[in-house]
């Protein structure tokens, strides 16, 4: 299905309701859903936090665009919670995160392929990896603490095996800023990607600062902790890219672009025909939204909206295994980041520091997977 | 697309688990040649356990149990008055049960629910079974928050181990309130539940022994005999249900 967003109006913005029983509809099974819609559904999640989180940043720093912001930002909500609620009850803290884990090394790599601005691939590539390895770790835990094999979530399209070990991926702030590109030259699509995995990235960190403490073993409450401050990092790298000049009504237009991209996508590769509806709805509401903001952007800054939007949308997301890209990034392991630079460098001396003082005690993300090979059905399963 | 409930946790018609390694033939090859260990942490679980070791060494207790509220009433009522730690391990005990026991009323409610919107089945239970065990559940919470109170403690209090124990049946809930599971699925979480609850009780009444407190145990006993009957109540639908669902496949 094409679609033009200049010409497909949606849903406009005073239509778009919700009940409280379509708000909380029956979640996707666990079982019998592909993993795809999970990892649709967690991103989506994040898309939807991303919004909420920067309309309420505008609200705050603008005084004109409060109530726009504010009637736009209450059906951002809504979606999120319709989007996010469809994760089942049976799924557990530590199963979704898997599924986090999944999100991050599927779409960054597909997103990595696909950005036309090679700094920009090797700082998702870079990322990519680290994510990587926390899928291996997660692993690792969920199968000796809890006794289960993480591929019941990821049904076996995305590879459990140490990426950038996860103990050297700590650095110093100075080391996580990355060169932004620039709103006047880049791409269309290296908006979106950005966008896209940064709202991503936010919202694993958010997750993990929420469900690490309602673990209970030690290990278990450190790992969380432990990544949850790279979480904090890449957060710190993927913003860092995205043009902090551009003006507040450019980025609310972009990122209002970014969602009608993202609903596409899912629209576009979901094979649940239910979940796939929801899509559809929620692309209509987006479509709305996006028309709602470029009045906005044509009356405040009197600019024409074509200036900031893409003619026609990048492709969609692909949502399938990118395992061949991922095995083919493990070269890249040994890279390290040293301000704006990633590639065979040598840590800065603020990292090292950094990074020694915060592993003196240990560091669970060794402790929980040394050694650690999964095997179909968890280790205990390899063992006679 | 959710598996319905009929018949129950049988694949049917397109639905498919996509869990196991065999749902993904090609992939599932890959997987198993991808995994490694890190290279740089063998197999010694020496750190996992050094980890671990430094907070069972240094963590505080869940919590604490609270002085005995009516130290007078409690010579009133119970006939061999007890103090100090005999009183506190008792009274953690029974206000144990009692939470228990207040969780347990509410399961039953939950699938009293279920039975009515989804009916039972061959064997299974009626309302009136159900409304039985829950109304019994009821009096033993009653019942055990008298005791509380007969013993000079707080009911409302909740213990080390009455916080334990629904830190333990958080999954029991979780089965139940699950709209998407059946009447036999929530009757396996009761199971689960009255089985535990037949043990909670037999170590109750034997902690009242030791205690010498022979009224205690004569209410305890009554209150287990029927959580007995519980258990076998529950066990036996589930059963005609299991026998069933295999005869039908």
């Amino acid at each position: 299905m094409s679609l033009d967003i200049f010409k497909d109006r949606g849903v406009p913005l005073d239509e778009q309701r919700f009940t409280w029983r379509e708000l909380v509809q029956p979640p996707y099974s666990k079982l019998d859903d592909d993993a795809f819609t999970r990892v649709r559904v967690i991103l989506m999640n994040g898309i939807e936090s991303e919004q909420n989180r920067f309309l309420h940043a505008l609200a705050r720093l603008n005084r004109d665009l409060r109530l726009a912001a504010a009637r736009v930002r209450r059906v951002d909500h809504h979606q999120q919670t319709l989007v996010n609620w469809l994760n089942p009850p049976d799924q557990s803290a530590l199963e979704t995160t898997i599924g986090f884990e999944q999100v991050a090394i599927e779409v960054t790599a597909a997103v990595a392929q696909k950005e036309p601005d090679e700094y920009l691939a090797q700082v998702y590539r870079f990322g990519l990896l680290e994510d990587f390895d926390h899928l291996y770790r997660y692993s690792a835990l969920m199968d000796r603490v809890e006794g289960k094999d993480a591929n019941n979530i990821l049904q076996s399209y995305s590879d459990i095996r140490p990426g950038r070990p996860t103990a050297v991926e700590h650095r110093a702030p100075e080391d996580d800023l990355r060169r932004p590109y620039d709103r006047k030259k880049a791409s269309p699509l290296t908006k979106l990607n950005a966008l896209t995995i940064m709202a991503g990235e936010n919202q694993t960190h958010d997750y993990y600062m929420t469900v690490g403490p309602t673990f209970a073993d030690p290990i278990a409450r450190q790992l969380y902790a432990e990544i949850a401050s790279i979480e904090e990092q890449h957060v710190t790298q993927y913003e860092s890219i995205i043009d902090p000049d551009e003006t507040w009504l450019e980025k609310w237009l972009l990122r209002e672009c970014n969602e009608v991209w993202n609903y596409w996508s899912c629209v576009e590769s979901e094979d649940d025909p239910r979940i796939q509806r929801i899509w559809q709805r929620m692309l209509d509401y987006e479509l709305g939204q996006l028309h709602f903001v470029a009045d906005l952007f044509k009356q405040v800054e009197r600019r024409d909206p074509a200036e900031v939007l893409p003619q026609t949308l990048p492709d969609p997301i692909p949502y399938v295994s990118q395992r061949d890209f991922v095995r083919a990034t493990l070269a890249e392991v040994p890279f390290r980041a040293v301000k704006e630079e990633i590639g065979q460098l040598q840590d800065s001396a603020a990292t090292t520091a950094y990074r020694q003082h915060m592993n003196s005690e240990g560091a669970p993300s060794e402790a929980i997977a040394a050694g650690y090979v999964w095997q179909p059905g968890t280790e205990l399963a390899a063992r006679r | 697309m959710i598996q319905k409930k009929k018949p129950e946790g049988v694949s049917v018609g397109q639905q498919m688990n996509r869990t196991g390694i065999g749902a993904s033939p090609k992939d599932g090859k890959k997987m198993v040649e991808a995994a490694v260990a890190d290279e740089a942490a063998p197999v010694d679980g020496k750190k996992a356990t050094s980890m671990r070791r430094f907070y069972l060494e240094e963590s505080d207790a869940i919590g604490t149990m609270p002085p005995p509220t009516t130290v007078k009433g409690a010579a009133k009522t119970v006939k061999e008055a007890l103090t100090g730690t005999k009183a506190t391990v008792l009274i953690d005990k029974v206000a144990e049960r009692m939470a228990f026991e207040r969780t347990g009323t509410r399961l039953y409610e939950a699938i009293l629910t279920k039975h009515e919107v989804l009916g039972s089945f061959d064997g299974g239970p009626s309302a009136e079974d159900l409304k039985h065990i829950r109304d019994e559940e009821f009096e033993h919470f009653v019942m055990l928050k008298k005791t509380l109170e007969e013993l000079g403690a707080d009911p409302t209090v909740m213990t080390p181990s009455a916080d334990l124990a629904g830190v333990e049946g958080m999954g029991l809930g979780q089965v139940l309130g699950d709209p998407r599971t059946t009447l036999a699925q929530g009757l396996h979480a009761l199971l689960v539940a009255e089985v535990a609850d037949k043990a909670g009780w037999e170590l109750l009444i034997a902690l009242a022994q030791d205690l010498g407190q022979t009224q205690l145990v004569e209410r305890f006993r009554k209150a287990d005999a029927q959580e007995h009957e519980h258990t076998r109540m529950v066990g036996g639908w589930l059963a005609a249900h299991t026998s069933a669902a295999a005869k039908v496949v």
